[in-house]
């Protein structure tokens, strides 16, 4: 197990002991590259079978001590939740639940997994869910249980089901087999609008919110209230809520003033206020800096504290160590494991999501030529009154990869297009090698030798509705070999995709197929055939591995590190933070469109790093 | 029992051609079955009318050339949205990108004396160039300052209507037009070859033909139509792969207005050799073409076939007056039906329709919970 998911589990079980008040130092979520470390133990999943050893299971380290865990008996009646306090639960639980929830109840003395005595009984229980897609089958016979007082991660690659099956329970899919059952009984989720009748609340990946209106109306668009005065007494039942929960928000904060942590808390209160006792959260962390995932888990400790289950769907190694007590890894539609948190480690874990062990790309030793990618001074405004880009200086050199880390939306993604020509800079010089491209247009800077694999592949990086073939000649289609005299030579075109295909193993039926078909692993490979096949000085890179799984990532990251040690510099921006360390050989860190300083890979250490994401350069510096 | 269960839609990424063939004759069929409502209103027995229209139009030589006729301009404008339409350029303003081709060709047909082998092709190319002209403007509004073009081709189409009553009431009347408003003859140098027993003007014909050709190799086979696919399909990525947006949208909204432009021409030229009140000009074409290309889903060669589809219609609008004593603006009607039953099955292109039983009464029961 990881120091750091050791760390966790010392911290959730310190805090369930009290009253829920210990608040222990931040502790960094990311282990960097301790997160594959030595398998401890065999790992005892059994196949399709998540209920193998049903005696076995309990409520999780969570639902333990004096009223650890007392979830709603019934709606709105106040509930002893701790020493000498009370709460009134202002999320009633659907019909199906009171029964359920008084047998959790009655376990939650039970102690933590290592002496696990009590089955507590599944809020949900999903039993055998196959769901069909024309030529795939996305879930293949699912069995998932649901506990209170857990936090259930489902884990698996790009494809494996997760989503889909999930989809199910949320009521957006229905089951071409297979039933789900609430405390019990059978129920027929057909539309989201019944799963969350029955207390099944969705966080979505990406917040759902309307931006120019305040926390408070948006909440109050999901809750039913009064005709005349929707939103009567709403600010202060959030405001309990959040406060219960630690999930503080100013409910007349206006979306577009929120952080992406804030607006995903949002989110969480609205599926709470609308009675949600099971939480589905879609890889909620993807947008979150480390803190704020720390205070995400915290805030799922304390829910589940309270006898809400929570389902985290991610391909997060880390996380799962660290927030879950039971897992789920799905592979391929099917159940590959199911274990609990304590039983496993990351290692084992990733082989399961994979089918074989990974060993992590290494990153060489190799020389540094010369600088290749210059930037100088860019300004750029921004949407707002805060420019996107505020003075920012940055040289890459030739055989070396230099990461660019921060939140999301501290101007990453407009240095990476004026870095690619997309944008032109208010000022500031673009050189690459000797060319000055301030100014250029993208083509320019594709003939000098940049290239570019942009962050949104669907949108930006691929044309939907052509075929491979055509994709794959984006770049060079109006000219030789591929074209004469403004006449495209599709021989050449289809020949030529053939070959990148197989060279950088993208697998499809064939070159006709159009692009919108392929899986992200493939149509990113697609984009890197694209890119790398000129031979580019330069690379600039904006998340590579997004969304991908595991082996996917894999494959990429080598190709970055092959790329690199062949003399090309490569400009790496990433919201991985495990990505950007494992690859780089220096980082830059951006903060409200300024680089917060430059690191040495040996310097970088993910504290540091997450001081300077957040903009705390003296603490950072003091750090070191 | 049995019976229980409900139709669910599911996503798919790609409907099969047969599919999407299905779906527009079951739009067409349904749009018809609508239009039947409004010939009950006439008191016309809509089975007789249909059979009515299609024995006097598909069912008769004449009536064929009629269908032809109406097809060709139809055909002509159909194929330049077409192209438009890949390039994600709506262009509503045919109707009056057509009448300015049909002022153009009357501007020289009427004012320029030119050798007799000269005039015809003249008078068709000043044809395309003023219908491009009108459409020039829309596309430097959108491409400088984004003005949406949906709404400034449809302005242009009323400036455009009102254009050419002024210039037939006023400076282009004719010295013999009383009455009615239209300008003089044209010289018969400037007349279209016509095929026998019919307003079928030769040339356009065989240029509406050639054009479809023309376009479809373009798509095909040009890195002018691949850069055109990439920025409708995608402008993000046409952007990103160095694609100049601007020169490529302005080539396409002049070509798809040129196109309409030598439809108008086309018309003066070998029906009416004058200029004269624009609902003589064009019935409408403009509009209809737009449901032509929409028919042909991106490709100019279906386009040819959508568009004889449609000159079915506005020759049945012939009979309907004729024979059954209807307004001529039922093919509006129809053809108006035809387009919003189409627009609206579009969602079902991307879903598989299927029938989901529902679970067993029994299973529906709590089974206990505690």
């Amino acid at each position: 197990m990881s120091r750091v998911a050791f760390a966790w589990r010392q911290f959730t079980l310190m805090g369930a002991a009290g009253d829920g008040r210990a608040t222990p130092a931040a502790f960094p979520l990311y282990s960097g590259n301790e997160r594959l470390g030595q398998p401890k133990s065999g790992l005892k999943g059994v196949a399709g079978s998540p209920l193998a050893a049903p005696s076995a299971l309990c409520s999780g380290p969570h639902a333990q001590g004096p009223g650890g865990a007392s979830p709603g008996a019934s709606g709105g009646r106040p509930v002893a939740t701790g020493p000498g306090r009370s709460y009134r639960t202002g999320d009633p639980p659907g019909p199906g639940f009171v029964s359920s929830l008084g047998a959790a109840n009655d376990t939650n003395s039970a102690r933590p997994q290592a002496s696990g005595t009590t089955a507590a009984e599944p809020l949900v229980y999903m039993r055998g869910i196959v769901k069909r897609f024309p030529g795939v089958t996305a879930v293949d016979g699912v069995d998932l249980a649901l506990y209170p007082g857990e936090v259930h991660a489902l884990l698996g690659e790009n494809g494996a089901g997760k989503t889909t099956l999930m989809n199910v329970l949320y009521g957006l899919n229905q089951p071409d087999a297979g039933t789900v059952e609430l405390a019990g009984a059978t129920v027929s989720l057909r539309s989201p609008r019944a799963a969350l009748a029955n207390g099944i609340g969705f966080v979505a990946q990406h917040p759902l919110l309307v931006r120019r209106h305040s926390v408070l109306e948006n909440v109050a668009l999901a809750v039913p209230g009064g005709f005349l005065r929707p939103m009567a007494g709403l600010a202060a039942r959030l405001n309990e809520l959040a406060e219960r929960y630690g999930l503080a928000v100013n409910p007349q904060a206006f979306v577009w003033q929120l952080s992406a942590g804030e607006r995903q808390r949002v989110e969480i209160l609205k599926a709470l206020l609308r009675g949600a006792r099971v939480l589905i959260l879609d890889e909620p962390t993807s947008v979150l800096t480390p803190k704020e995932a720390t205070e995400l888990f915290r805030a799922l400790t304390r829910l589940c504290e309270r006898g809400h289950a929570v389902v985290l769907i991610t391909h997060k190694l880390d996380e799962v160590m660290a927030a879950a007590q039971r897992i789920t890894v799905l592979r391929a539609g099917r159940v590959a494991a199911s274990v609990m948190a304590g039983d496993t480690d990351a290692a084992s874990l990733a082989r399961f999501m994979v089918g074989r062990g990974l060993e992590a790309p290494e990153r060489r030793e190799c020389a540094r030529g010369e600088t290749l990618l210059r930037l100088e001074g860019l300004n750029l405004p921004g949407h707002g009154d805060e420019p996107a880009l505020r003075n920012v200086s940055l040289a890459v050199r030739g055989g070396e990869i230099l990461g660019v880390a921060g939140v999301a939306g501290n101007g990453q993604q407009e240095l990476v297009e004026v870095a690619t020509g997309m944008l032109r800079p208010a000022s500031g010089v673009v050189q690459v090698g000797e060319v000055n491209l301030s100014g250029a247009r993208p083509s320019a800077f594709w003939a000098a030798g940049v290239a570019h694999v942009p962050e949104d592949r669907f949108r930006t990086g691929l044309v939907g509705n052509l075929s491979i073939a055509e994709n794959l000649a984006l770049r060079d289609f109006d000219r030789a070999p591929l074209a004469r005299g403004g006449l495209v030579d599709r021989k050449a075109l289809f020949e030529r995709a053939r070959r990148l295909m197989e060279e950088f193993d993208i697998r499809a039926p064939g070159p006709q197929v159009k692009a919108r078909s392929l899986s992200g692993g493939n149509a990113q490979k697609l984009i890197l055939a694209r890119e790398l096949s000129a031979n580019p000085r330069v690379i600039v890179a904006a998340h590579p591995t997004y969304g991908l799984d595991a082996g996917a990532t894999d494959a990429v990251q080598r190709i970055l590190l092959e790329r690199r040690a062949a003399g090309a510099a490569v400009l790496l921006v990433s919201e991985d933070l495990d990505e950007i360390l494992k690859l780089s050989d220096r980082v830059a860190v951006l903060h409200e469109g300024q680089v917060m300083g430059v690191l040495d890979a040996a310097d970088a250490t993910p504290e540091r790093l997450g001081l300077l994401m957040a903009g705390r350069r003296e603490a950072a510096v003091a750090e070191a | 029992m049995g019976l229980r269960g409900r139709l669910v839609f599911e996503p798919r990424p790609e409907p099969p051609a047969g599919y999407v063939l299905l779906l527009s004759i079951l739009a067409i069929i349904a749009a018809l079955l609508a239009a039947a409502v409004v010939f009950a209103v006439y008191g016309q027995n809509p089975w007789v009318a249909y059979g009515t229209i299609i024995s006097g139009t598909l069912g008769d030589p004449i009536g064929l050339l009629s269908v032809l006729q109406r097809a060709v301009p139809i055909a002509l404008i159909s194929v330049g949205l077409v192209l438009a339409i890949r390039a994600r350029f709506f262009n509503i303003g045919a109707e009056g990108q057509m009448l300015m081709g049909a002022v153009g060709a009357a501007g020289v047909a009427l004012f320029i004396p030119l050798p007799a082998p000269f005039m015809l092709p003249a008078a068709l190319l000043a044809g395309v160039l003023a219908g491009a002209a009108w459409g020039l403007l829309p596309a430097l509004l959108k491409l400088r300052w984004q003005v949406n073009e949906v709404i400034t081709t449809l302005m242009l189409n009323y400036v455009a209507l009102y254009g050419v009553n002024y210039l037939i009431h006023g400076p282009w009347k004719g010295d013999m037009a009383v009455g009615y408003a239209y300008s003089n003859l044209f010289p018969t140098s400037a007349w279209q070859a016509l095929m026998a027993r019919s307003n079928v003007g030769l040339v356009t014909l065989a240029l509406a033909v050639g054009l479809a050709a023309l376009v479809a190799f373009i798509l095909a086979k040009t890195a002018f139509g691949f850069r055109l696919r990439v920025l409708g399909e995608n402008p993000q990525a046409a952007r990103y792969a160095g694609v100049n947006a601007l020169s490529t949208t302005l080539l396409v909204a002049l070509l798809s207005a040129g196109a309409a432009g030598l439809a108008g021409a086309g018309e003066v030229t070998a029906i009416h050799h004058r200029l004269l009140d624009p609902n003589e000009i064009s019935l409408g074409y403009g509009y209809t073409a737009i449901i032509a290309a929409w028919l042909a889903r991106g490709n100019p060669l279906t386009a040819l076939v959508t568009s004889v589809f449609l000159g079915v219609i506005f020759a049945g609008g012939d009979v309907m007056k004729v024979a059954l004593q209807l307004p001529f603006h039922m093919t509006g009607v129809i053809s108006g039906l035809i387009l919003l039953f189409l627009i609206s099955s579009e969602p079902l292109l991307r879903v598989v329709p299927r029938w989901v039983r529902a679970p067993e009464p029994a299973a529906l029961q709590p089974t206990g919970g505690d």
